[in-house]
């Protein structure tokens, strides 16, 4: 064993990516082993469909107009109820302290938690989302436009997400506090998204929007981990 | 190494309207172990996160190797050792998982000799057992298993030796004071006696404001 001298303790560029990596298996490996945790975001998603044509009505006509919207909203809603725990059981068992002290750059770490868990929740929300379009009679040619707006929409929820996420994890009941954190910024999102499965539906060009929804996930991208460690450093230092 | 690796100058911390110290200042040089003493609640977890750098609620100077702490970060973090309250040990993995994913985001801690250190602080058989299976000591001992595989020269401990057991705590005793002597330095809380040795110092800080009332 020998304590390594300064220079020694450079940071290699493959071991910025190697952290990357680590923390985003660990990740993936806690949620597989807690497969409750995954399941709940997409069963809430499948029973909003599932019980939307029940209590409004089951004409499909009415349903097709409804669905991108219903659709939509049961996405955001299912990734905010999934946002609580992204850091909560990082910070109550200490981990999230050690990540704070790694040398690797706390952009890095928090990239891959988000990675995760888009990966956990938006993508599986995602693939499921044409089953529900198929369950509220969304016209064929809306499923495209759907999945496109879901696949560049979701990251850019789980990102924003994690901005409250990392805000109220210090807080004994975070829980509400997120969503009114989020939620205001959840919804140019949502306007987006909904406008372009509406536009697919109708056959209007889908480029405007899915740009803007594009513009927005790489704006949630280049931005949120700073505001994310910046949030989490002021969390565990309370 | 005669350069003082940590210097503390005129730190001063309150919480809650309450001073927990004030004019604070001390030198740690590599071989030297401090030991922080204090009643309940005199701010001795406060202190350690302070010069850990997980807390900023403190006014005073820190430096490291003789340059700001705030300008020399990374370079701290990485010849840095942290064990805090919770023993950050993740139940749904194994003690080799947890190592292993350490080993990862922490360039210093040595990823070869994992079995090794399970072995040493008595997890043999253990390790394909999820965390949450095992008792508080052995949780605290998986993450105290990363003082075997560190190569960082500052350790900084608080309660390492609570919840494990007399054996235990003569073993990591032994292992920090083997620290010192290989040119490490540590800075440690614990309400244990610890057997004195030539680089062992004390701070007390009752004595520094706040809690004697």
């Amino acid at each position: 064993m020998n304590l390594q001298t300064n220079q020694q303790l450079e940071i290699k560029e493959p071991a910025l990516m190697s952290g990357f990596v680590a923390v985003l298996k660990r990740d993936l490996m806690l949620a597989y082993r807690r497969k409750s945790d995954l399941l709940n975001p997409l069963i809430f998603f499948l029973m909003v469909a599932t019980l939307f044509p029940l209590g409004v009505s089951p004409e499909p006509q009415f349903l097709a107009e409804v669905a991108p919207g219903v659709v939509w909203v049961a996405a955001l809603l299912a990734t905010l109820l999934s946002m609580d725990g992204l850091f909560r059981s990082d910070y109550e068992d200490g981990t999230l302290e050690q990540m704070l002290l790694c040398p690797q750059p706390l952009f890095l770490t928090v990239m891959a938690k988000v990675l995760a868990h888009w990966m956990m929740t938006g993508l599986p929300l995602t693939l499921m989302a044409p089953l529900l379009g198929v369950m509220l009679f969304l016209p064929g040619e809306g499923m495209g436009g759907l999945m496109l707006s879901l696949l560049l929409g979701t990251p850019t929820l789980s990102l924003v997400g994690a901005i409250g996420a990392a805000l109220t994890v210090g807080l004994r009941k975070g829980g509400v506090l997120i969503s009114l954190l989020v939620l205001p910024l959840y919804i140019p999102v949502l306007i987006f998204g909904t406008g372009a499965v509406q536009a697919a539906v109708t056959g209007l060009p889908l480029v405007g929007f899915v740009a803007l929804l594009g513009a927005m996930l790489v704006l949630g991208l280049v931005l949120a981990p700073f505001a994310i460690s910046a949030a989490l450093r002021i969390s565990v230092s309370g | 190494m005669s350069e003082a690796l940590l210097k503390v100058e005129a730190l001063f911390c309150e919480r809650d309207e309450r001073v927990l110290f004030e004019d604070l200042s001390f030198m740690l040089h590599a071989g030297e172990v401090l030991q922080i003493e204090g009643q309940n609640g005199s701010g001795k977890t406060t202190l350690l996160r302070i010069l850990s750098g997980l807390s900023s609620h403190y006014e005073g100077d820190i430096f490291w190797r003789g340059e700001p702490l705030g300008e020399v970060r990374e370079n701290f973090l990485a010849e840095m050792l942290y064990f805090g309250h919770q023993p950050g040990v993740k139940a749904m993995l194994t003690p080799e998982e947890n190592l292993r994913w350490y080993t990862s985001v922490q360039p210093a801690l040595d990823r070869v000799t994992i079995y090794e250190a399970l072995e040493k602080v008595g997890l043999r058989g253990f390790e394909d057992m999820p965390c949450h299976s095992l008792s508080a000591g052995q949780n605290r001992r998986v993450s105290l298993a990363r003082l075997y595989l560190s190569r960082s020269p500052l350790w900084i401990l608080d309660e390492p030796f609570t919840a494990i057991d007399k054996r235990g705590v003569a073993e990591k005793e032994a292992l920090i004071r083997q620290h010192a002597e290989m040119g490490g330095a540590v800075i440690l809380t614990t309400h244990h006696e610890l057997t004195a040795h030539d680089g062992l110092r004390r701070i007390n800080l009752d004595q520094l404001a706040g809690t004697n009332s």
